[in-house]
């Protein structure tokens, strides 16, 4: 039997197994950033370690960058403290600072990928949950802890036990209006905010394949919120042509060796899975959250649940928990909610695709006047290269702000935040309680195209209806 | 490095009910800001234990009845979202010494275990059983016994404890936080990165 592509890439990461059983996993490529990883500096100095690859190291600022006024001092002097603590330490330790200045600075999810820093067979780890993104290219991703970024400093790795490799395979095609972040919701909707603890997820099929290699990231970036810490699709011809020409992808004589590396490191078609899901794209409509987890999910069209559609007591009771925070009734349809905020950006869906996608349909419209609208591009790249083509133009007379990059909304760490028990229709991807900066703000996920949908009705929306598919 | 060995844990405990509580509730975002994890107890759960007025809500922990307990006692999934190590840190500097869920998501898992905070699983029932324990008597010791694999109540409740095996060895032995072996290896590493081709092709 063959292997998958999670085992090729393991074993050949694989230092030694360690005492207990873990594997001692070397890390290819680390990514930094102002919130989870300052710490672990600090820890370092306190052990009397060093940075052991500076080299494989790249850093830059995005969880409470300002997205509008970013004059420094930033106007919030414990974010100017933190991003000032990060640049120290890279400059003290050597490590590569994507900083504003840099004219590179964004999401690390979104530069990673951008710069050629993620390639296919290598091993990723990052402070950050939605690292699974990288998985897009065919590498092994890890969201880690602020010890274990201290780890990865010290040692390039990573003491982890192996995971368990679990394929998806979605066949068909997906509908008009139908994009990769409805096949994520709908698997996590399937399989269970937890569904898949213990596993990697490998996506395949040929509406996995159909997909372009921005849209394999919105996928893969979801992955933690089905409880996998790890996803991937194998790379393929389109992830070569991304890779080609990248700040940090191989070159000239280079580029031969790594296609064939890339290639080899593809899951065999006899590989062994400890599990195998079938869904069906065709059957996936858009989707949207109802409720406090990203699992809690319907198509457009549903009724929002009732808890006594619950099958068990503690499965009613979170859906009477889910739709108490959410001021919604069970029973009733989704469509129609009027919303306050609409968000556009995010690691999950804020690249050059998604703006353009949305730019298509919202070209001549007017967000409602009741709707607050954000446009955050995930980097400086991919807004450069936006308002390159008009479309933060198309934005602003739909009546969205244009922001700079950042994580923004998403979890408002920065001044970009809901008030009060404000409704956002949002193209992140979490739902939690007070994830978007208030409290009892409320959140429903959906897809960018949704999103802009909402934000012209002032309502959640069926964008094929809105935009007519 | 000699870490302690952390074997058994006793204390009194606390439930705070719920499925999925994801570690944006544990520590919302906004006291992430901070480049040390000092001072991170005073904001566990503070979105759910203060109302938007600063008023306490009537969540355990506020429940003085509770006060001292160093055994957290929660539902399914515990500490599912964000990686923040903020989270675990800010239970363990709250006081808290041990998790006792039916399940936790995976990084946080691995984030308490690094800081010699066991996380132990029991079933539905059982954590039921214990949870109905300590509300009607608060004062009830609560003992996590790595050892022995159990988790007691008072004198009678003696149910089984799930945990990695890797993470019981390595908490039984002080091994907890990896980074000691990790260094011990590094003409290991080394062989690793020259075999890697992608680290050559430039
Ligand atoms: S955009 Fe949101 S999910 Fe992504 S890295 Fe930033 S905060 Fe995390």
């Amino acid at each position: 039997m063959g292997k998958n592509l999670f085992d090729k890439v393991w074993d050949l990461h694989t230092v030694r197994s360690l005492p207990g059983g873990e594997t001692q996993l070397f890390i290819g490529l680390h990514l930094i950033h102002e919130v989870t990883s300052p710490q672990a500096f600090g820890m370092l100095r306190d052990l009397g370690l060093t940075v052991f690859m500076a080299e494989r190291t790249f850093a830059t600022v995005d969880h409470i960058i300002p997205t509008d006024d970013r004059k420094r001092p930033f106007q919030d002097s414990l974010a100017e403290e933190m991003v000032k603590a990060l640049k120290q330490a890279c400059q003290e330790f050597g490590i590569t600072f994507f900083d504003v200045e840099s004219g590179r600075q964004g999401i690390v999810h979104i530069i990673g990928p951008e710069l050629g820093l993620t390639q296919p067979g290598i091993t990723v780890a990052c402070g950050d949950s939605h690292t699974s993104t990288h998985g897009a290219f065919g590498a092994i991703a890890l969201g880690i802890g602020t010890t274990q970024v201290r780890d990865v400093l010290a040692t390039q790795c990573l003491s982890l036990a192996r995971l368990k490799v679990r394929r998806i395979e979605v066949s068909g095609k997906l509908g008009p209006g139908v994009y990769a972040k409805d096949i994520i919701l709908h698997v996590i909707r399937t399989l269970g905010v937890f569904g898949g603890t213990g596993y990697a997820y490998e996506y395949a099929g040929p509406a996995i394949e159909a997909l372009e290699m921005e849209e394999r990231m919105t996928l893969c970036n979801m992955s933690i919120e089905g409880g996998a810490r790890v996803g991937y699709v194998n790379p393929d011809e389109k992830t070569f042509a991304y890779m080609r020409g990248r700040p940090f992808a191989p070159k000239d004589e280079a580029w031969d060796d790594a296609v064939a590396y890339w290639k080899s490191i593809a899951s065999d078609p006899d590989a062994r899975y400890d599990d195998v899901v079938r869904l069906d794209a065709s059957e996936i409509a858009p989707t949207v959250t109802w409720g406090i987890n990203p699992g809690q999910a319907i198509s457009v069209k549903e009724l929002v649940p009732a808890p006594e559609q619950g099958t068990s007591d503690a499965e009613r009771s979170l859906i009477e928990e889910a739709l108490a925070y959410m001021q919604l009734a069970g029973g009733k349809p989704i469509e129609g909610t009027p919303i306050n905020v609409a968000f556009i950006g995010s690691c999950t869906n804020g690249r050059l695709s998604d703006f353009r996608e949305v730019a298509r349909y919202l070209r001549g419209r007017k967000v409602a006047p009741t709707v607050r609208a954000l446009a955050v591009p995930g980097s400086m790249d991919v807004a450069r290269a936006a308002e390159a083509e008009g479309i933060d133009r198309v934005f602003r007379d739909a009546g969205f702000e244009w922001r700079e990059p950042g994580c923004s909304m998403c979890l408002a760490m920065n001044p970009d935040k809901l008030i009060g028990d404000e409704l956002c229709a949002s193209s992140s991807n979490r739902n939690f309680k007070g994830r978007q900066g208030s409290p009892t703000g409320r959140t429903i996920l959906m897809s960018p195209v949704m999103v802009a949908a909402a934000a012209v009705r002032g309502a959640v929306a069926d964008a094929r209806d809105v935009f007519g598919f | 490095m000699a870490l302690a060995k952390i074997q058994k844990i006793a204390g009194r405990a606390v439930h705070v009910p719920g499925e999925d509580i994801d570690t944006d509730r544990i520590i919302p975002a906004r006291f992430l800001k901070c480049v040390t994890f000092e001072g991170l107890g005073e904001h566990l759960f503070k979105d759910v234990r203060f109302g938007p007025d600063g008023t306490q809500t009537d969540h355990p922990l506020n429940d003085s009845r509770y006060a001292g307990a160093t055994i957290l006692l929660a539902g399914r999934n515990f500490g599912c979202g964000s990686s923040r190590e903020h989270a675990p840190q800010s239970i363990a500097k709250y006081g808290f010494k041990a998790i006792v869920a039916e399940s936790f998501a995976e990084i946080f898992f691995g984030n308490s275990t690094a800081l010699g905070m066991p996380c132990v699983s029991v079933s539905r029932a059982e954590l039921d059983r214990l949870v109905a324990r300590v509300e009607e008597h608060p004062t009830t010791l609560v003992t996590v016994d790595l050892l022995e694999q159990v988790v007691c109540a008072g004198v009678d409740l003696r149910l089984p404890l799930r945990i990695k095996p890797s993470a019981r060895d390595a908490l039984l032995n002080g091994m907890w936080d990896p980074i000691g072996q990790l260094v011990e290896a590094r003409d290991e590493i080394g062989a690793v990165a020259a075999r890697l081709p992608y680290l050559h092709f430039r």
